[in-house]
């Protein structure tokens, strides 16, 4: 069934008539996604590729499309105010792409998903893609192969290349998930972790992290105590110097915390079969599953 | 981004955080001149640079009389102050603080970060000021206070007792310091403060409570609305390099090695410096030319990397998402014509528009090394550097 996203889903897209809305919404359509809608305050009752039907709120679209899942890419200003609207209209799954949202407007957005039905996936990410099912995001949708892997990553393009090894190695994906790579963000790798082991399509796992926080020596520990399916590994950032921010917001070594090598250390402590290279994901999966 | 010492005593004093008198001074004169201004027998000057530990460097010193504050001054500017922080080239210094003398009776600790974990404001008070609460939480981590503010309310009046009573402070004190945090709470929030550290926070002999130094980092992402902060940013306190790649909004940082790396994706780009290590290379940047670079920006990277005297060859690696590799090749062919190219280059495309972009590089006629996958371009870059 792959996990959150499939031939049910029924999406729209806010920011739907912005440059990078309107590109994305085109791949998503020629991917088989179902976009039911678009929301941009305004330019209601505009249809968009002349099928798309346009409205001024999310509680209207969700009125008239039954939509139950809505991509963002509304820029930083204004992006927290969306992931409200949409977590205010009940939108089940609200995936935002944008980078750039301030930690503080994050924090409020955390607060107002507790309690909600609503769940975030970023922001700051590729988006959620289960193949030849439905893609949400801005991830190449070629490189794809359906199947029973499921991968999770902090990093967009770290996604793409874990993909791209598997497709390679004809080993096909139940559902990837990027989670975003910033401080505070809606879905983190345990929620993910806990979908793919109750998921019967999903037989094996990969976990892409990188340097900060500790999110992924909580994943460890969780997949030690929890999880029954092989889990292999990457963590970027072996190499970054203390103290400075990696492009991301959140991958920054800080008060001698987040390091790569006490995430690797973790994750091998519990039984994750974990890459050397980001070129040898594909490889560790394997031997993960014991081929 | 990071202010210096003087400048977020000045925003938090806004706020109502009280802080000691001073005055910043680029000269010797000037310093003297202040610490006229400020009156008093006892001064501090205190050397003004984007790093922690600068006492223990040599950058902060007690003066006695208006001609030490003179001879400090003129030892102090113009020094390069190496602290655990500078790295071992240490940062010059070009400006100093003249603070007048405080009357310390306790020195404590308050910080305030954001804890990712539950995705808070978190404000941590300890005994152990003047130390590094690293250490502190290390060794003796029980000395440390928490409270977490839930953003709906703020900071409320009693997590500060808590703190103040935490600290052991008693009477006038205690008012005191609520009011101090409640203030800090309040600049932290509405300038979109990343971490702010009062270290040390003093309880002076007359029992108020002083920032008597204090250190801030903002939010990049939220300078767009705070015109104010963004107007404090001391380029001399950066890389020129990565000043540059600012204006293109690039996330460029220099490194000590000498492979010059040109990647989409932050997770990507870190991938690249490390596999590259692992086949034996030294990266010479970390540079991510984000999702929806265009042609210019692109070229504007790659220049970046080309202008750096210790690049000795360059691996771009790319996997087109967002990021089509046409607009790469295009960006690389715009830089190379424009500098020329005598180091080796290392292309990987893979992902959007795939074809187009190695089609312009072929026709480009530019000596590139092309690559499978990213091990073999990593192979190849590190190989072509050492030959």
């Amino acid at each position: 069934m792959a996990i959150w996203v499939n031939e049910n889903t029924r999406l729209i897209c806010q920011g739907i008539t912005g440059a990078t809305g309107s590109f994305h919404c085109k791949q998503m359509i020629e991917y088989g996604t179902n976009l039911v809608g678009g929301v941009t305050p305004g330019k209601g009752g505009q249809l968009f590729e002349e099928t798309v039907p346009v409205f001024n709120t999310v509680t209207e679209a969700v009125k008239e499309t039954n939509a139950n899942a809505s991509v963002i890419y509304v820029p930083p200003p204004f992006a927290a105010d969306a992931i409200l609207e949409a977590i205010g209209a009940g939108i089940e799954l609200i995936v935002c792409i944008t980078e750039g949202i301030p930690v503080m407007d994050m924090i409020k957005v955390k607060a107002a998903l507790e309690g909600s039905s609503s769940r975030l996936i970023g922001p700051n990410c590729p988006g959620i893609i289960s193949p030849d099912l439905c893609k949400i995001g801005i991830m190449p949708g070629h490189i794809h192969l359906k199947g029973k892997v499921g991968v999770v990553s902090k990093s967009g393009t770290l996604t793409y290349e874990a993909v791209g090894q598997l497709t390679a190695l004809n080993i096909g994906q139940s559902t990837c998930v990027g989670i975003g790579g910033d401080p505070v963000n809606g879905t983190d790798f345990i929620d993910v972790l806990k979908a793919f082991n109750e998921d019967d399509d999903t037989e094996a796992v990969i976990m892409i992290g990188e340097i900060g926080g500790n999110a992924e020596e909580n994943a460890a520990a969780w997949i030690k105590e929890n999880m029954n399916k092989p889990v292999a590994g990457f963590i970027a950032g072996v190499t970054a110097p203390p103290g400075r921010r990696m492009g991301h917001a959140g991958a920054i070594i800080s008060g001698g915390k987040g390091s790569a090598a006490d995430k690797i250390t973790a994750m091998q402590e519990a039984g994750i079969v974990v890459a050397e290279t980001p070129a040898g994901m594909g490889e560790a999966l394997l031997k993960a599953m014991g081929r | 981004m990071n202010i210096h010492e003087y400048q977020a005593k000045k925003v938090l004093s806004a706020y109502g955080v009280t802080v000691p008198q001073g005055e910043v001074a680029f000269t010797p004169d000037e310093a003297v001149a202040a610490a006229e201004r400020l009156g008093g027998s006892i001064w501090v000057v205190k050397a003004q640079i984007h790093a922690g530990g600068r006492g223990k460097g040599g950058g902060v010193k007690l003066a006695r009389s208006i001609e030490e504050v003179r001879a400090l001054s003129e030892e102090i500017l113009g020094m390069t102050l190496i602290t655990h922080q500078t790295g071992p080239a240490g940062q010059f210094v070009r400006r100093i603080y003249v603070e007048e003398g405080a009357d310390i009776d306790r020195e404590l600790y308050l910080g305030v970060v954001l804890d990712r974990e539950q995705s808070k404001v978190c404000f941590m008070a300890s005994t152990e000021g003047g130390m590094e609460i690293e250490t502190v939480a290390e060794e003796t981590p029980e000395k440390i206070l928490k409270e977490w503010v839930n953003p709906a309310t703020g900071l409320s009046s009693y997590q500060a007792r808590n703190l103040a009573f935490g600290l052991g402070l008693s009477g006038k004190a205690v008012n005191k310091a609520v009011k101090f945090m409640l203030a800090l709470y309040k600049a932290f929030t509405e300038k979109d403060a990343s971490l702010a550290e009062i270290n040390p926070l003093i309880v002076t002999k007359s029992g108020d409570i002083v920032a008597l130094d204090a250190k801030i980092n903002f939010d990049s992402n939220a300078l767009y609305r705070n015109p104010d902060i963004l107007e404090l940013r001391d380029t001399d306190e950066e890389d020129p390099k990565e000043i540059e790649a600012s204006k293109f909004d690039l996330n460029y940082i220099s490194l000590d090695g000498n492979i010059g790396c040109m990647v989409n994706g932050a997770g990507l780009a870190m991938g690249t410096m490390d596999i590259i290590k692992h086949c034996g290379g030294d990266p010479a940047n970390f540079l991510d030319v984000g999702g929806g670079a265009t042609k210019e920006k692109v070229t504007a990277g790659f220049k970046i990397i080309l202008q750096d005297p210790n690049v000795k060859g360059i691996f771009v690696n790319i996997f087109g998402g967002i990021m089509k590799c046409d607009i790469i090749a295009a960006g690389v062919i715009a830089a190379t014509k424009e500098l020329g190219l005598d180091i080796p280059v290392v292309v990987r495309l893979e992902g959007t528009n795939v074809e187009l972009g190695k089609q312009l590089l072929t026709e480009s006629g530019l000596a590139l090394i092309s690559a499978d996958n990213m091990i073999d371009g990593a192979q190849k870059i590190v190989k072509a550097v050492l030959a």
